[in-house]
């Protein structure tokens, strides 16, 4: 991730503190939206697609899926006011159900693993690694 | 399949035989999704959205619905073209405004659309007449689910499926229906219910979307989250506050037949000479009267048998639509008489209306019965 720090008259040139600047996504979002995104660091710039908020504040649209991650702070509290909910309870698509599936059986093994070498249960730990390892190709195959 | 083709054919949820049709003229519902790691349509250069496009386009063309499609890259239609299909809400305004790198792809039937780089990487739409909310997610839930076995979708496993404009995050999914709602514009009570059905977080607007003057007393009623709530919770909601709704209209028709039926008759007499005689009219005044002639048919004013030829003038007057069909650019001097003549010729059909199915009507309190005669 790349982070740029910006000086007050810096920030002002670009545009970061010029409050007219977030009529759009207040008009888009509802009133208040563009505090919500001020809060957050205002020059980050998405390492996928190269977005930074004041883009975001010029067109109401994110640049990319990696965005929601990059500006996660500022949009938090912006999707709390938008939505009903956080957090997402539709349809889970088969791919990410595989892979949700297969993260939580690796939260388990490894949970299982720390309470064996705490036992001192070496044979035990030693299975329990070798299933960490074959879930681990699993997941990055 | 070629543009000709989509131009004869009316797209098959505009014939009206759905359940509820005769007040929800369509159901459709959406799904936004886009590929993992690529930028959205409107942040991508045109390189990108031209690859995006070439990645997307053969999954959707192979699709077993997608068989016999009508499939066109944007740049290579016509602005006349593009806004047929936004008059027939195959495509939405934005898409229209379109060019290199993005595409729309539809079935014969015109009840699936799928567009490639709207303001997502794709846009699926499925539409159905009458009140079919249900049906049209399940079709779509089954093309959603063929297309991510071969594309990979931007999903979190908190947010859900992620989209460029955070109003759609989560399920990615809009379900809306049109409705005609004349009885309660003529009770005005439409700002009532158009208030209420706000408050519980549901939008209404006009006739093509956001933004769009509610004409020919068509109102489109939607969802307004996607995220916290179910697919099949947000459809089932929107399918009770719409039963509500059409039972407010049955009402309001009701009060109007029994309480004012001197300002109906003299409404339904009106609309019909307006439009038997009128020489010029603008796209607004024929959808207008139009709306009260069906409410005609809706009352038995009109014969039932006449339905169709009306309902299809809703669409053949809309200003591509008859420039398309004439073949030739016109301007709105020239539209408006040509849309005058087309609607004379048609309502040739149509006997004047018979007050005395109306008052026969009002008598038994419930919805119109069809004519005993």
């Amino acid at each position: 991730m790349q982070k740029v720090n910006l000086c007050d008259a810096c920030s002002k040139e670009k545009g970061v503190q010029d409050p007219t600047g977030f009529a759009l996504a207040d008009l888009l979002l509802g009133i208040g939206a563009a505090e919500e995104i001020e809060k957050g660091s205002s020059a980050q710039r998405c390492p996928v697609c190269g977005f930074t908020q004041p883009d975001f504040k010029k067109t109401g649209r994110l640049g990319c899926s990696t965005c929601y991650a990059t500006f996660t702070e500022a949009l938090t509290a912006l999707l709390k006011a938008m939505h009903k909910g956080t957090a997402h309870v539709g349809k889970v698509p088969q791919r990410a159900h595989r892979v949700g599936e297969l993260s939580d059986r690796m939260r388990n093994l490894n949970e299982s693993l720390q309470k064996a070498v705490a036992e001192e249960n070496y044979e035990t730990a030693a299975s329990l690694r070798d299933q960490i390892k074959q879930l681990e190709s699993e997941l990055t195959s | 399949m070629k543009f000709s083709n989509v131009m004869s054919n009316a797209g098959e949820w505009l014939r009206g035989e759905g359940p509820h049709h005769q007040i929800v003229i369509s159901s459709r519902v959406r799904l936004a999704r886009n590929l993992r790691d690529r930028a959205f349509p409107g942040w991508a250069k045109k390189a990108e959205r031209t690859a995006i496009l070439e990645l997307i386009k053969p999954h959707v063309e192979k699709l077993p619905e997608m068989q016999d499609s009508f499939s066109e890259l944007l740049q290579d239609l016509s602005a006349l073209e593009k806004q047929v299909l936004v008059e027939r809400h195959l495509i939405s305004r934005e898409h229209a405004a379109k060019s290199a790198g993005s595409a729309v792809i539809m079935n014969r039937r015109q009840t699936l659309s799928i567009m490639i780089n709207e303001e997502d990487h794709l846009r699926m739409q499925s539409m159905r007449s009458g009140l079919q909310l249900k049906q049209a997610f399940k079709l779509l839930d089954k093309i959603d689910t063929a297309l991510e076995n071969e594309l990979e979708f931007a999903y979190d496993q908190r947010l859900g499926y992620l989209t460029a404009c955070p109003t759609n995050v989560g399920t990615g999914m809009r379900a809306s229906a049109m409705l005609h709602l004349p009885g309660l514009v003529l009770s005005e009570l439409i700002n009532q219910v158009v208030q209420a059905v706000s408050k519980i977080g549901l939008a209404v607007r006009g006739l093509y979307g956001e933004g769009t003057e509610a004409m020919g007393n068509l109102f489109q009623i939607s969802n307004q989250t996607t995220l916290g709530e179910k697919e099949d919770e947000i459809i089932s909601r929107l399918t009770k506050v719409i039963e509500t709704i059409i039972e407010k209209e049955h009402d309001s028709r009701q009060v109007l037949i029994q309480k004012k039926s001197n300002t109906l008759w003299d409404q339904i007499g009106r609309a019909y000479g307006v439009l038997t005689y009128a020489h010029a009219m603008s796209s607004k005044e024929a959808l207008n009267l139009l709306s009260i002639i069906k409410l005609g048919i809706d009352l038995n004013v009109f014969p039932e048998e006449k339905r169709l030829p009306i309902d299809e003038l809703f669409m053949d007057t809309q200003p591509a639509h008859l420039q398309k069909t004439s073949q030739q650019k016109l301007n709105a001097e020239e539209r408006d008489h040509l849309r005058a003549q087309i609607i004379r010729a048609r309502l040739k059909v149509l006997p004047k209306p018979d007050i005395s199915k109306l008052a026969m009507d009002s008598g038994n309190g419930s919805s119109p019965a069809p004519s005993e005669q």
